[in-house]
């Protein structure tokens, strides 16, 4: 099993004045599903940038290994799979052309098969020359997590992994957030009952606003 | 390599979308008609058209080269890129985009004003390529850490003018003295001190790009 896991250390985040949360510590394994759980606001989507790296936490830190290797900041991105609602992939490229880009930037040789095989998984395979400009947001949403497993990340991490899919889109999402747990770390931010029920663990982020 | 697939990707996506070469073509048409127009019949000195050149170049770069991270920007790309490469990767890969839109664009304004204005005579050709190359990266380089900036901040149009003025300020003064000693037609033994000022200039500004790009990259 790929043993990956990831730690908070007093992770604390404000925006100007305002405190999103405080003092999260926190131990993350691969092999189990983790959902990031709070109301609208409660910066849910906030942590999850932080842990992805996109943008840096005001105090702490969030240490990244891959069995003893520590990951460094710049080599995150061959790691994780990020799938969210701010997440937009290229409208005048086809579905394989974004897939053969996005594998021959991320510095791998395209793997036409299983580019095929999870275009398959999410019913797009029929629809792989159109241009993403055409696709509903439904299939939008399932493209963004084709882009976030093609190559095969330890760290899954799914912000409001469901939104605009249907009941058998979200479905076949469940099934494949199981099937990837078994291995990875999947990490859910979700107000979504059905996608916490997913989880074996969850962070309740109210719980770190203010305990002083 | 993997800068050069983002390029890759960049320059597949601007033949589909057309967002700076139209933009860039229209400019350079737009630029060299209002100054033909403007001068008419008028005989202009032989200098005036070598400054009138970087004119139209630094003013052409000001409207298409920002496009490289704008586009990214306004399309919500940039998280996607965030995802799958290094910033240095980013990095290479738009300064590559933005050398061969410069070129291509200063080729072609180049050949435009040797077709147009009768004055425009180098009398040292190799000493003008010379320039026109390393002033050519001076402004990719230039150009495209100074998008990187702008992508961020909400008034792009406005700032990408602003910031560009006092950095290419050095470059095209550089520029437009050469350009000067060519039509003379002086050697390149005799330029050598602007030569080496241009290589300075690009040598330091590729430098702080690297070093300041991770921090402008992340927010």
């Amino acid at each position: 099993m790929n043993k990956y896991s990831l730690t908070l250390k007093d992770v604390t985040k404000t925006f100007g004045r305002r405190l999103i949360f405080k003092d999260i510590n926190y131990q993350l394994n691969s092999g189990k599903i983790y959902g990031l759980a709070g109301k609208n606001g409660s910066g849910k989507s906030t942590l999850a940038k932080i842990i992805s790296g996109i943008i840096s936490p005001t105090k702490g830190s969030v240490i990244h290994h891959s069995g003893e290797k520590v990951i460094i900041e710049e080599e995150l991105h061959d790691y994780l799979g990020f799938v969210s609602p701010y997440l937009v992939l290229y409208d005048e490229f086809t579905a394989e052309e974004n897939l053969i880009h996005f594998s021959k930037i991320r510095g791998n040789k395209p793997d036409i098969d299983k580019i095929h095989f999870w275009l398959n998984e999410f019913n797009l395979l029929d629809r792989k020359h159109d241009i993403l400009k055409g696709y509903s947001s439904g299939m939008k949403q399932r493209m963004k997590f084709i882009f976030a497993l093609l190559h095969s990340p330890s760290l899954i991490l799914l912000d409001e992994p469901t939104s605009n899919l249907d009941q058998p889109g979200k479905q076949k999402v469940y099934e494949i957030i199981k099937r990837e747990s078994a291995d990875n770390l999947v990490i859910i931010a979700s107000n979504e009952e059905s996608d916490l029920e997913l989880c074996s663990e969850i962070i309740y982020l109210e719980n770190f606003k203010n305990h002083e | 390599m993997k800068a050069y697939n983002l390029f890759k990707k960049d320059w597949q996506s601007e033949l589909r979308t057309r967002y700076a070469i139209n933009a860039l073509a229209m400019f350079i048409l737009v630029t060299i008609s209002v100054i033909l127009f403007s001068i008419g019949s008028e005989p202009i000195s032989k200098y005036l058209t070598g400054g009138l050149l970087w004119v139209v170049i630094f003013f052409s770069a000001m409207s298409g080269l920002s496009r490289a991270f704008v586009s990214e920007e306004e399309r919500g790309t940039t998280l996607t890129l965030q995802l799958i490469a290094k910033p240095s990767t980013i990095f290479n890969g738009k300064l590559i985009f933005n050398l061969l839109l410069v070129f291509l664009m200063n080729i072609a304004i180049t050949f435009l004003y040797s077709v147009l204005f009768d004055s425009f005579v180098i009398a040292n050709v190799s000493l003008f390529i010379t320039a026109f190359i390393f002033g050519n990266i001076g402004i990719a380089v230039s150009s495209t850490i100074i998008a990187s900036i702008i992508s961020k901040a909400s008034s792009k149009g406005t700032l990408y003018p602003v910031l560009s003025f006092p950095i290419l300020l050095p470059l095209i003064l550089t520029l437009l003295e050469i350009t000067k000693f060519s039509i003379d037609g002086k050697s390149i033994e005799e330029s050598f001190v602007e030569i080496a000022v241009l290589i300075s200039y690009d040598v330091i500004m590729l430098t702080a790009s690297y070093l300041l790009f991770d921090f402008i990259w992340k927010d």
